[in-house]
């Protein structure tokens, strides 16, 4: 007589019974709940939706000719902001996170770096850039340090995890050869998280441009300046220019950063 | 030339790695370290270029106590021990000849190095080197294109152009198949010869060690347990080594090997290394398996 077959399955994630359907139960009736109290007004949808079609169509055709000056004045200011704003940033986060990363650091540092990098990351771009139009004045300025910030937060957390997760024996073996400091750094720190490194430099820059045009909206400049004066005065053509060059400019970074990305693994 | 004293490395577990190991290797003299995985031989090496630091003992290179420098004086001594490792450690996105000259990082600047502008002389050397492992047409290729073999040769021309006094081996064949680690090991140890290099190769291949060695060192759970000649490895002092097991294959195979250096029969070296109760064969098995 053949053994009984033995049945298998996959233990679950959670061992207990109750606690696995109690929190299915628990999501299902928040879910209700949340979804009831959500109050649409069905009227107010159905006036909405030719009022948005006659907004969209005010849209077409984009005009790019009449106000081309001032669109091309704040496409400059904006790349001008990316550019010096995704530089200094990414200056400032290297030693921020070259001291964020634990296995380099002693505590005291890796915990101020950290403090330095959880602050900068509490704040959106678009909270920062008004408190620096509020300290320095409308324009550019403000929107550069907005994203500055706002850089130091995002790549020095991203260096400091590649430098966490780094292969530690090519790290001892430059270091046994008596090498210093900084000639370790260069030689068996740096190779490691390098193309990473300009990849995420690439996104940031990709990043910073589509946030230079939030941060003008709020005053700090660039094309974003540029979007809001067409809204105002109600040139629904212009501003549809000024968003399909946005759009052009980002595919463009977006290809061109995959196409270097590829050069440097 | 190598005098280490009641060497103790306790981990910050409560793993007592060394139990007190005292062992002096004098100029020369290339040293085979064996025992089973957890008996502390990695431990051992690395605590002499305080990779680790060790608990408590003395350890002298020449006339240096190295367990006290603090990390200047450390830096300078450790341009005199190389070191090699186990899965050869190179850097790999930088290209053989960097790694290479990474070994002179304790001699040069940091501009100098920064900007891999050596002296003519280290670049002389690191061209010598290379062509003695028989890698001088791979100089620009990045470290991650080579293969296995060729990683290893890299790591021990950046151990030998430090010009050091003391080479520390970790394992170096144990991610090599049976033949290139036979080649490996002639190498180093033909280099040792050449240069008047002292040596401790950790290994848990017995055959190697006994093939390439004049003194063997055994060590088990911190403790050194055997140390002698080659020939001394008997089935009895293997077992106090590794543990039970059936050491006759071992054995006799040792003896064949010692008129078959020249033509080395891998196949042999390869089913005798397996048979390694204690030892992780999973490198072995790797290799048998291919």
């Amino acid at each position: 007589m053949p053994a009984p077959a033995r049945v298998w399955r996959k233990p679950p994630f959670i061992k207990d019974p109750r606690l696995r359907w109690g929190l299915w139960l628990a999501a299902g009736v928040y879910l209700a709940f949340a979804l009831g109290t959500l109050e649409v007004n069905w009227n107010r949808v159905a006036d909405g939706i030719p009022r948005g079609q006659r907004f969209l169509a005010s849209f077409f055709p984009p005009d790019f000719a009449s106000r081309w000056a001032e669109i091309l004045d704040g496409i400059y200011e904006s790349l001008w902001m990316t550019v010096t704003s995704t530089v200094v940033g990414i200056a400032l986060s290297i030693p921020v996170g070259l001291g964020a990363a634990r296995n380099l650091s002693p505590l005291p540092v890796y915990l101020l770096c950290r403090a330095i990098v959880a602050l900068s990351r509490t704040f959106p771009e678009i909270i920062l850039a008004i408190f620096f139009v509020k300290l320095f004045g409308f324009g550019p300025f403000a929107g550069f340090l907005a994203l500055s910030v706002a850089t130091v937060g995002f790549y020095a957390k991203l260096l400091a995890e590649d430098i966490e997760d780094m292969d530690p024996d090519q790290a001892e073996a430059v270091r046994v050869t008596g090498a210093s400091w900084f000639q370790w750094l260069n030689y068996a720190v740096q190779p490691q998280v390098m193309p990473r490194m300009v990849g995420l430099g690439l996104y940031r820059f990709d990043i910073n441009f589509r946030e230079s045009a939030v941060v003008g909206i709020v005053g700090g400049g660039g094309i974003g300046a540029t979007l809001l004066t067409a809204f105002d005065r109600y040139e629904f053509d212009s501003a549809a220019a000024i968003l399909l060059v946005i759009i052009g400019i980002v595919m463009a970074v977006e290809y061109s950063s995959g196409w270097i990305r590829r050069q440097v693994q | 030339m190598l005098r280490i004293e009641g060497l103790v490395k306790q981990y910050r577990t409560g793993d007592r790695a060394l139990k007190s190991v005292d062992l002096e290797v004098p100029g020369g003299q290339v040293m085979a370290l064996i025992g089973p995985s957890g008996a502390g031989k990695s431990t051992l090496i690395r605590c002499v270029n305080r990779l680790v630091e060790p608990t408590s003992g003395r350890i002298q290179l020449g006339e240096l106590e190295l367990t006290t420098l603090g990390s200047r004086a450390l830096r300078r001594a450790r341009r005199r021990m190389g070191m090699i490792f186990q899965e050869y450690a190179l850097v790999e996105r930088l290209t053989v000849m960097e790694n290479v000259l990474s070994g002179r990082l304790g001699y040069v600047g940091f501009w100098r190095s920064f900007a891999r502008r050596f002296p003519q002389s280290d670049v002389d050397e690191a061209f010598r080197l290379l062509s003695r492992v028989g890698l001088d047409h791979m100089v620009d290729k990045r470290a991650d294109e080579l293969s296995g073999g060729q990683r290893q040769r890299v790591g021990i021309a950046r151990a030998l152009i430090q010009d050091p006094e003391l080479l520390l081996v970790d394992e170096p064949t144990a991610s090599l198949d049976p033949k290139t680690s036979r080649q490996i090991m002639r190498l180093v140890t033909e280099l040792c010869e050449e240069r008047g290099l002292a040596a401790i190769i950790n290994i848990h291949d017995v055959m190697l060690a006994q093939m390439f060695s004049k003194r063997v060192v055994g060590l088990q759970l911190g403790e050194i347990v055997y140390d002698g000649p080659p020939e001394g490895l008997t089935a009895e002092v293997l077992t106090t080594i590794y543990g039970e097991e059936d050491w006759s294959a071992t054995i006799r195979n040792v003896d064949e090997d010692e008129d078959g250096v020249e033509a080395p029969d891998d196949a042999h070296a390869g089913a005798a290394s397996a048979r390694h109760p204690a030892a992780p064969a999973r490198e072995e098995d790797v290799v048998g398996g291919m």
